[in-house]
């Protein structure tokens, strides 16, 4: 493995994604320090979920750098692997297992041995029970952890969403539109959330809600047309003249 | 996914189903065989045969169900599977035969003889012997499952295209296996079997041992489907089912998950297409036919899929319906009661039998709690409510 050539945990530089001659991503750099919490903002069709899936295997950049811990080069793994290595992602649409009890969702997340041998024999233990009610605990689901998670309210999805990723205890999580179609007392419930998370774990939180992104208030970055455009603390952002051209509006 | 794993597996319904099963497979044998033609308790040879053919059926919806129920795999080539378990098992058979053929050749079976082939194919070699024979009805489907499964899970081939490409396959080795020169003895296949193990397969008691055999077959193949989706293997699968991207996410290998489910499927298969063709006395390449796979498919959505259990009885009540349509005036119209039974079942009972039976009991049960809230809080609380 080589020497790490960075101190940050998600390093991207130069990267270019095109679909049919579409450039989703152009050109772009980003830099996550670990223990850092990002906000990434920008209009429809900037390519915030694309950087994701760059990030998470889905997407493969046509060049570019993206490394992780400074020596995993994410462009050559796949989703699998690079769940593996710690990075946990939330979609923009809560996507949890219907079909299984809000407890089984949280116990396949589990951080644990993947593979089918491993599953085959798995048997419930003391130490993986606790692990699951205490995320239950820090997401608030305790009092429907036998309810099939299809049965959920939108907002208890996002939220189940979340705990999946914690029991993954990843090292970076992507929290794609975390807010999106939650009230506002959820809102402030799920800013609270990502904070207390952000005490020993990365984040990234792409969200189009500026008043929550303010509520974070964490280094803001703003994508438009694959590229950052500025990058700082929400103020500094939100008086940008780009910005404020290309997606707050004057 | 509380309590103790053989209680997870061994639920009321499973044990239901067992004990049943367990009283068939001894009282159909016991009275074919205690009791005279003459008398009103006797089953008649023929009606153990065609119920054992029955059971090999109900195997095969149990694999499939595996696949389709629990993993969203839906095969329309799972016939061949069958059909290869059974081509083994008719291999064994027919080295059997001896000096007993029409040309009494020693080695050659009959087909090859009249084709002038001097000598008997490599990949015949071994057949004689039954534990080989045993060993190729599991391996040999087995292993087609594990190098197509390789190359299309891991491929990510999903959903329609899926199920296209395993009807190419059947109709692939369809094609395949009508050629004489491909050594299975063509359009005819293989039959005029005389002995398995020494027994004649003709005989009374070779037909209530095979029945008894297939009973424990379709047992012990739905206790490893229920051990596997009562273990957190399960949980996986049906992840995978509902949000495969979701589960890789999630760091799962999901066609490591798919391709195990699918190999073993196979297998299960196989050996329900051998215990059937001692029982039906022929096999030949019809049923490598797409139609053979749809069928099955067919018996899977009847019973209800994902619910092993359906899968039973929907192959049971489907064949139990074709005998008795097709050996009647109404013949030519079986295909069109099985289409319209398909579309029926896809409008009006999506969750088949055992499904809408499960779903049915859930919400009445659902019901019966809400209404005991109901009158629970109607009463006088003696604490305020929350």
């Amino acid at each position: 493995m080589p020497a790490p050539t960075t101190t940050a945990l998600l390093y991207l530089n130069g990267v270019h994604v095109s679909f049919d001659g579409f450039r989703a991503i152009n050109n772009l750099s980003l830099m996550i320090e670990p223990g850092e919490m990002r906000a990434i903002i920008g209009p429809n069709g900037a390519g915030k979920t694309t950087m994701m899936d760059i990030v998470t295997g889905k997407t493969r950049p046509d060049t570019g750098d993206v490394f992780f811990e400074g020596t995993h080069d994410l462009s050559k793994l796949d989703e699998t692997q690079i769940a593996t290595l710690g990075i946990g992602r939330k979609f923009q649409k809560p996507t949890v297992f219907e079909m299984h009890t809000v407890e089984d969702n949280l116990l396949l997340a589990l951080k644990n041995d993947r593979r089918p041998y491993a599953t085959l024999r798995w048997h419930e233990t003391d130490d993986e029970m606790q692990r699951v009610a205490s995320v239950l605990e820090t997401i608030r689901l305790g009092p429907v952890r036998d309810r099939p998670a299809g049965s959920l309210a939108h907002g208890q999805k996002q939220w189940l969403e979340i705990g999946m990723l914690l029991a993954q205890e990843p090292k970076l999580l992507l929290v794609d539109e975390p807010v999106a179609g939650m009230t506002d007392a959820e809102t402030r419930q799920t800013a609270e959330l990502l904070k207390q998370i952000n005490r020993d774990k990365t984040v990234i939180v792409v969200e189009h809600d500026m008043a929550f992104v303010r509520e974070l208030g964490v280094k803001v970055t703003c994508l438009h047309e694959g590229t950052a455009i500025a990058e700082g603390t929400i103020d500094q952002v939100s008086e940008n003249e780009r910005v404020i051209e290309v997606y707050l509006g004057r | 996914m509380a309590g103790h794993p053989l209680l997870r597996m061994l639920d009321r319904g499973a044990l239901i189903f067992l004990a049943v099963l367990g009283v068939i497979a001894v009282l159909v044998p016991f009275l074919n065989l205690a009791f005279p033609p003459s008398s009103a308790l006797h089953v008649p040879t023929y009606l153990v045969a065609l119920f054992g053919k029955y059971l090999c059926y109900a195997l095969l919806a149990l694999s499939i169900d595996l696949i389709w129920g629990y993993c969203g795999i839906l095969s329309l080539g799972h016939g061949a599977f069958f059909a290869l378990g059974g081509y083994a098992m008719g291999m064994y058979l027919m080295r059997q035969i001896g000096t007993r053929g029409v040309y009494a050749h020693p080695e050659l079976p009959d087909f090859m003889v009249f084709l002038n082939w001097p000598e008997l194919p490599v990949f015949w070699y071994g057949f004689q012997h039954f534990p080989y024979a045993l060993l190729m009805i599991v391996l040999v489907p087995g292993a087609l499952a594990f190098v197509f499964g390789w190359f299309a899970f891991r491929s990510r081939v999903t959903g329609v295209y899926l199920s296209i490409i395993t009807q190419a396959m059947t109709y692939a080795l369809l094609l395949a296996f009508f050629r004489n020169d491909f050594g299975f003895g063509g359009n005819n296949g293989l039959t005029d079997f005389k002995d398995i193990l020494g027994f004649n397969v003709q005989a009374q008691g070779t037909r209530a041992a095979l029945f008894f055999v297939s009973c424990v077959a379709l047992a012990l193949g739905f206790l490893v489907c229920r051990a596997l989706v009562t273990s957190k293997f399960g949980k996986v699968l049906v992840a995978v089912r509902d949000a495969e991207p979701r589960t890789r996410f999630l760091g799962y290998r999901a066609e490591s998950y798919k391709l195990f489910v699918f190999t073993l499927s196979a297998c299960m298969a196989g050996v329900a297409g051998a215990l059937y063709v001692p029982q039906v006395g022929i096999i030949n390449p019809s049923e490598f036919s797409p139609a053979n796979s749809i069928e099955a498919v067919i018996w899977v959505a009847v019973g209800g899929r994902g619910t092993l259990i359906g899968p039973v009885i929907g192959a049971l009540l489907v064949n139990y319906g074709k005998t008795t349509f097709t050996s009647g005036a109404l013949a030519p119209y079986w295909l069109f009661v099985l289409g319209s039974l398909f579309i029926l079942v896809t409008l009006l009972l999506p969750r088949g039998i055992v499904g809408t039976w499960r779903h049915w009991r859930a919400q009445r049960s659902a019901q019966a709690s809400a209404d005991r809230a109901a009158t629970a809080a109607a009463e006088p609380a003696p604490r305020p409510a929350e």
